[in-house]
């Protein structure tokens, strides 16, 4: 029996190092917990508080924070504490989604690139001209080309959805791409995919097995660093009014709606402008912690 | 080194026709039409004159060709006749915005200077904040100084330049009536008191964008100086008695600026882009917030000019950078 017990600490996962590490940094641990946090207030807070972000109340408008509206209510007696919540599902679930679709197609053209040599100097050469596009007015020009013809096919919100995500997604993989390469290139060159190869495994299963795997570290650092420029980016648009539609809340959204008052009721722009910030400040400190515990020559020191 | 220069040059010139096209063809599935606003009372046939007379309806590729014709060819003649007096570029039609009809380059180039005021303004009091910042939290690393430089850099990297302005806004000018919350561009600097209305209407964007660049450089300028830091050479020169100052400032400071050099020069077309934001919130009329109503408008002339503009501001960045670096380091050789 002790036997087993010893097998099992032995046959440790890699994942409990990194954790380990992780759990040493402390900013890292206090991003994790503060997002970990936002994430659960604005899903299982609208069960909590049962206010209708849409409900319009006209004898209640303009309200200043009370026990009955602890953040007001805005000018058409709407409450703020159930917009901001259901405004920051959409933001969050827009960086959550966004960073998934860069991050796989970062991946899937870095690995390519770097897998296979035809293929490296096409991609490469579409890398850095899509770095080189000016890509906040490339934006802004396209989420109001298409926004029609998707708004008609979705629906107005899930198509604006759609939008916006593969926007972001498709102007944002390109670093995850190169570091990708990068790491894919030099894992080319190692006995293992040698031993690999000299066995016939064919390169479908090279790619899924043997090198994915071992690039996961610097995609998953990418990839939540990518939470929050996705988050900051699609603020930005809802900012100037080329994001969601105005019944659709987000945090974005409500900054600018409250800009324009910002003269009388100044508290409202704080509240969305500090969950924006507090979001992407505490998914910066998690990718801070979890790149340094994801580099194993700090790890294990 | 120069045959290198040459080369990256003519390499950029197929990279902005690529762009070009890319911006021409997304902006060809535009659904508006710039007879949208003429009065119905106008008879179909002559609305199609009028579109035809603004190159529309013909071609595709006609179209393109003929726009880069218009901006490689005749708006810099235009810009030559202006400048010298001459008539090359007589009777050509320029590239017009279907905004104002008037030729889009004369719009812009009463923009620009706005925009290189306040841009400019920022990026070089940020890179004056940042570099002495990454210095000294290198020197003194892990001291309380670096710990605090460590936080705030990461705030200005997190707070959105659209959540910052604003919140400067509501600070210092709704409660605390410092500065103007408004840029005033029709103001004009004659004399004392008038510069220092312009400082103050500066002040608030100028540091908006500034914190932002501040919070980038001095990560890079502090990373670099901790590479140097530890070189050999650095305790070479302690141990001949140069001064504790002449090593950090000249030995070490002069090899860690390589790399943030290049870095300075690659921000520069990013901070275009966050202007477009920071004019928008300080009501700056510059190229930023011209991009903004040109979209709105669905004046496309612009919308393509303007883009491909920034297209060839980053283009042109990317190569000074690239060229920089080689010049700095005589460890890079490109041949």
């Amino acid at each position: 029996m002790t036997d087993k017990a010893d097998i099992r600490t032995a046959a440790r996962n890699q994942w409990w190092d990194v954790w380990d590490q992780f759990k040493t940094h402390k900013g890292a641990l206090l991003g994790a917990s503060v997002f970990l946090l936002i994430i659960i207030a604005v899903y299982l807070g609208p069960f909590v508080w049962p206010y209708d972000p849409q409900f319009i109340d006209y004898r209640s408008r303009n309200l200043s924070p009370s026990f009955a509206h602890p953040l007001g209510t805005d000018q058409l007696g709407r409450d703020q504490l159930a917009r901001m919540l259901s405004g920051g599902q959409v933001s969050i679930i827009v960086g959550l989604s966004a960073m998934a679709l860069s991050v796989v197609l970062g991946t899937l053209i870095g690995v390519l690139a770097g897998y296979f040599k035809r293929l490296d100097g096409p991609l490469m050469r579409l890398t850095d001209l899509f770095l080189a596009l000016p890509l906040l007015p490339l934006i802004l020009v396209a989420s109001l080309l298409f926004r029609e013809k998707l708004s008609a096919a979705f629906g107005p919100e899930g198509g604006i959805f759609i939008l916006i995500v593969s926007l972001i997604g498709i102007t944002s993989w390109m670093q995850t791409a190169r570091i990708v390469r990068g790491d894919v290139l030099a894992l080319k060159e190692r006995e293992f995919v040698l031993a690999a190869r000299s066995i016939g495994t064919p390169d479908r299963r090279m790619i899924t097995r043997h090198v994915l795997p071992n690039v996961m570290s610097p995609i998953m650092v990418s990839a939540t660093l990518g939470i929050a420029t996705a988050i900051i980016t699609e603020s930005a648009l809802s900012f100037l009014g080329f994001g969601f539609p105005p019944d659709f809340p987000t945090w974005g959204r409500l900054l600018n709606d409250s800009v324009d008052r910002m003269q009388i009721y100044p508290e409202r722009v704080l509240w969305p402008g500090l969950a924006i910030s507090l979001t992407v400040l505490s998914v910066n400190y998690m990718g801070d912690g979890l790149r340094d515990a994801l580099d194993p020559r700090i790890r294990g020191r | 080194m120069f045959t290198f220069t040459i080369r990256r040059l003519t390499l950029a010139v197929p990279t902005l026709l690529f762009i070009s096209l890319v911006i021409f063809l997304l902006l060809q599935l535009a659904p508006g039409d710039p007879m949208a606003q003429v009065p119905l009372t106008v008879p179909p046939e002559v609305k199609q004159k009028m579109r035809e007379a603004l190159g529309l309806g013909e071609p595709m590729h006609v179209q393109y060709l003929k726009w880069l014709r218009q901006f490689f060819w005749i708006e810099p003649l235009n810009l030559f006749d202006y400048m010298f007096g001459t008539g090359l570029a007589e009777g050509e039609l320029r590239v017009i915005s279907w905004q104002t009809r008037s030729p889009v380059v004369d719009i812009v180039v009463q923009r620009l200077p706005q925009t290189l005021w306040v841009v400019g303004m920022a990026y070089v009091v940020g890179i004056l904040i940042a570099l002495p910042i990454g210095i000294i939290s290198a020197y003194k690393q892990y001291s309380m100084f670096d710990q605090v430089g460590t936080f705030v850099s990461m705030v200005g990297f997190s707070i959105p330049p659209f959540f910052s302005g604003v919140l400067v806004i509501v600070i210092f000018s709704v409660q605390l009536g410092w500065f103007p919350s408004i840029y005033d561009t029709t103001h004009v600097v004659n004399d004392w008191a008038s510069f220092k209305v312009q400082l103050l209407q500066m002040f608030l964007p100028v540091m908006v964008l500034a914190l932002q660049i501040t919070a980038q450089i001095s990560r890079f300028m502090r990373a670099s100086m901790l590479d140097n830091l530890n070189q050999d050479y650095v305790r070479t020169a302690r141990a001949k008695g140069a001064r504790e100052r002449v090593v950090v400032l000249v030995h070490v400071l002069r090899n860690s600026m390589i790399p943030v050099v290049t870095v300075i020069a690659l921000g520069i077309p990013s901070i275009f882009g966050g202007a477009i934001i920071t004019e928008q919130v300080f009501k700056v009329n510059g190229i930023g917030q011209l991009l903004i109503t040109s979209i709105e408008a669905n004046d496309l002339p612009m919308v393509q000019t303007l883009t491909f503009i920034f297209a060839i501001l980053i283009v042109l960045f990317n190569l000074i950078a690239d060229i920089l670096y080689g010049v700095l380091d005589p460890r890079i050789r490109y041949d």
